[in-house]
């Protein structure tokens, strides 16, 4: 076995790989909060939720429907953007011009009601969900074995990651996006349907978290609190990126992952908790997060 | 005001208990109610839960529905999984509602938590699910019944067989609270004392989805048996993610605690060959296949777990004690529990001892491969009986309630 200074270096690089694994949810999750927060200004505590009803709408559609792993990975995100789009134009429209607080506390509240009514219907106890058959079995790396499917999370995620970022940083329908939500009265001068890019923003948010609980399907197993384990995090990895950053958030979802692999090989108990060491120490030396503008 | 209140209702206790107490023979408040505290919702549902009333009910059918002329009443509640949820529901059922004896018992916290408050009032605890040798041993009451199988005979039945055939060298992956820190301390001792070592462990919150990491940390630690001291859905998802990383190909994974809801839910390809230890299997002979042939009618086809088998048993144990002293008087009837052998399709070979440990047959018995199985519910092949003293090891003289 390698060792270099008394570290075992295959342990090491396996925690750091799971990590990057870990940290590609974190960047989807991230990325889908950051979206939303950057260009409505609303901070979604739904965006768990829907990571959960992604999971479970593949589920569902599996059990009953007949539509496979692929299938899901295609309709579910656009299902869960649906149920966003619906929830954006009829709960969060109309208190749009209010205060912050209460979107969040809205959002919130919808988060309880769905966790509650899955696991009224489901159980706690989680169901199954198998690795398609065309990311069955792996390959034997010199430090770890890795699963295909876990290589195909970090494939997907950066794909999926950085072709969010390029549309909205680097295109014209990006440049409305962000116009759109800094000067919406201007914009509508233009003849730009703001209120739609408003809703299709949002809609678009929400479908990153379906997309990531179809991901998280197989590995994780489903269940109705999935989504509230990761929110806290991923609302810490949010904080530490900077409010808003889209680039931020995805370098800061992996990275996290990765620091979270290093804690769990050197200290396992500190684990659960360095994500939030991470967050205060950056709130007390920088508060705009990493790769936020300060204000 | 509130003071005064209180004062008024604790003479009026004082007087009920004096009341009851002059009438010791026959059944206080003219019933006998066994109160059934399970996980109905969360990682242990499925292996007692909903299951674990209906085996209560079917005991009370069985039996008669009445004992000396009066009703058994069957409550249920829901714990949770939380100490504290636990305790208060039974401290409710024994104080105001009459309950005078509790089974079902699953997470060992809770366990632990439910018998003080039940040894306070003096009333039965019959523990059909809880795996942690606690009851017995360092927390034993006068009051506990320890029915289906603990730590110790999981440990002498499925780790001890391992490390005199060589396998040496042991890391635990443990589920972070009383029954894992339990059982993986008992395996430990049992490894030690045949020679082997443990070269690591790690302990993972109970409800943990991710086991990946928890995995990896087992494969560079060189060990010749990565052992799972955990339960339920946990069991489930550690071996599932130990096959994904290709463990189970290099060393011997076994689990500590396998019921068979969670080996059904298990692909055979994963978990076919696991050897291990359990108190009950549905498919044993002709008495439990018929036993449990009415059970799955009654619960929709899921097959019993072994924890409630143990249920079954234990109620049934507890009724026929009330019946032959004429009480419910805890005392008296503990006393006649222990006097007499537990003989169903449960128990074999068994008998409660002074120290609340229900000894009998235990199994060791092999997760079948795919092409082994005749049916959805032809889960496990029988190895072994393991004789009851052999599994749970002796009494402790402090324990020894005579």
């Amino acid at each position: 076995m390698a060792t270099f200074l008394g570290i075992n270096l295959f342990g090491l690089f396996g925690q750091l790989l799971v990590g990057l694994i870990n940290g590609s949810f974190y960047a989807l999750l991230s990325l889908g909060l950051a979206i939303i927060f950057g260009l409505l200004k609303i901070i979604n505590f739904a965006q768990g939720a829907m990571y959960m009803l992604g999971a479970f709408a593949a589920w569902l559609a599996l059990q009953y429907l007949g539509i496979n792993y692929w299938a899901a990975l295609i309709v579910v995100p656009l299902a869960v953007g649906a149920i966003g789009i619906l929830m954006e134009r009829y709960l969060l429209r109309p208190i749009a011009n209010e205060d912050h607080l209460y979107s969040l506390l809205l959002t919130f509240g919808v988060a309880l009601i769905l966790q509650g009514l899955f696991t009224h219907m489901f159980g706690s106890s989680g169901m199954p969900y198998n690795i398609p058959e065309e990311l069955k079995g792996g390959s034997r790396l010199p430090f770890m074995y890795l699963p295909n499917y876990r290589a195909w999370i970090i494939i997907a995620s950066l794909v999926v990651c950085v072709s969010t970022w390029y549309m909205i940083e680097k295109t014209k329908l990006g440049a409305y996006l962000r116009a759109g939500t800094e000067n919406p009265q201007l914009m509508q001068a233009f003849g730009i349907n703001v209120p739609l890019i408003v809703t299709l923003t949002f809609g678009f948010g929400v479908g990153l978290a379906g997309f990531a609980g179809v991901m998280a399907a197989p590995v994780y197993s489903v269940s109705p609190e999935m989504g509230s384990n990761m929110l806290i995090v991923v609302f810490a990895i949010v904080v530490i990126g900077g409010m808003g950053s889209i680039g931020g958030a995805i370098l800061t979802g992996l990275g996290m992952g990765v620091v979270e692999g290093l804690t769990k090989y050197f200290y396992p108990e500190a684990s659960t908790t360095i994500i939030f060491l991470v967050m205060v120490i950056v709130l007390l030396t920088k508060p705009a997060g990493l790769f936020g503008k300060e204000a | 005001m509130k003071s005064m209140k209180k004062s008024l209702l604790t003479t009026a206790m004082m007087t009920a208990i004096a009341a009851s107490g002059a009438n010791a023979a026959g059944l206080s408040d003219d019933k006998v109610k066994i109160g059934v505290l399970a996980d109905m919702g969360g990682v242990y549902a499925d292996i007692c839960g909903k299951g674990c009333v209906e085996a209560v009910k079917m005991a009370v059918e069985d039996f008669g529905g009445t004992v000396l002329g009066k009703p058994i009443e069957v409550v249920s509640a829901d714990d949770q999984n939380k100490p504290d949820v636990g305790s208060a529901k039974a401290r409710e059922w024994v104080e105001s509602q009459q309950v005078d004896a509790v089974t079902g018992l699953v997470s060992s916290a809770v366990t632990g938590a439910v018998t003080k408050v039940l040894t306070d009032a003096k009333k039965i605890a019959l523990i059909s699910t809880s795996a942690s040798h606690a009851f017995t041993t360092k927390a034993c009451s006068p009051y506990n019944a320890h029915w289906t199988y603990n730590v110790v005979a999981l440990a002498n039945g499925t780790v001890k067989p391992m490390v005199q055939a060589g396998k040496k060298k042991w890391f635990f992956i443990t589920a972070d609270y009383a029954f894992g820190h339990a059982l993986e301390k008992v395996a430990s001792g049992v490894i030690a004392n045949n020679g082997g070592e443990v070269v690591g462990k790690v302990r993972a919150p109970l409800g943990t989805t991710d086991f990946s990491s928890y995995v990896l940390q087992a494969q560079s630690s060189g060990a010749d048996v990565v052992a799972l001291a955990n339960a339920g859905s946990d069991f489930v998802n550690s071996l599932k993610t130990a096959a994904e990383f290709g463990l189970t190909e290099m060393v011997d994974v076994a689990g500590l605690l396998v019921f068979t809801p969670n080996a059904k839910a298990l692909d055979p390809t994963i978990a076919g060959g696991m050897k291990l230890t359990t108190g009950f299997y549905w498919d044993y002979d002709e008495e439990t296949r018929k036993w449990s042939q009415r059970f799955m009618e009654r619960t929709g086809g899921a097959i019993p777990a072994m924890g409630q088998a143990g249920a079954y048993s234990a109620t049934m144990h507890y009724l026929n004690a009330v019946k032959a002293v004429g009480t419910d008087e805890s005392d008296a009837v503990m006393k006649q529990m222990k006097a007499t052998q537990p003989n169903d399709f449960f128990a074999r070979n068994a008998t409660l001892r002074a120290d609340g440990r229900m000894v009998h047959d235990m199994y060791q018995v092999r997760i079948k491969n795919a092409d082994e199985r005749k049916g959805e519910n032809d889960i496990f092949a029988l190895e072994k009986v393991i004789k009851g003293e052999e599994a749970f090891g002796a009494m402790l003289a402090q324990c020894n309630f005579k």
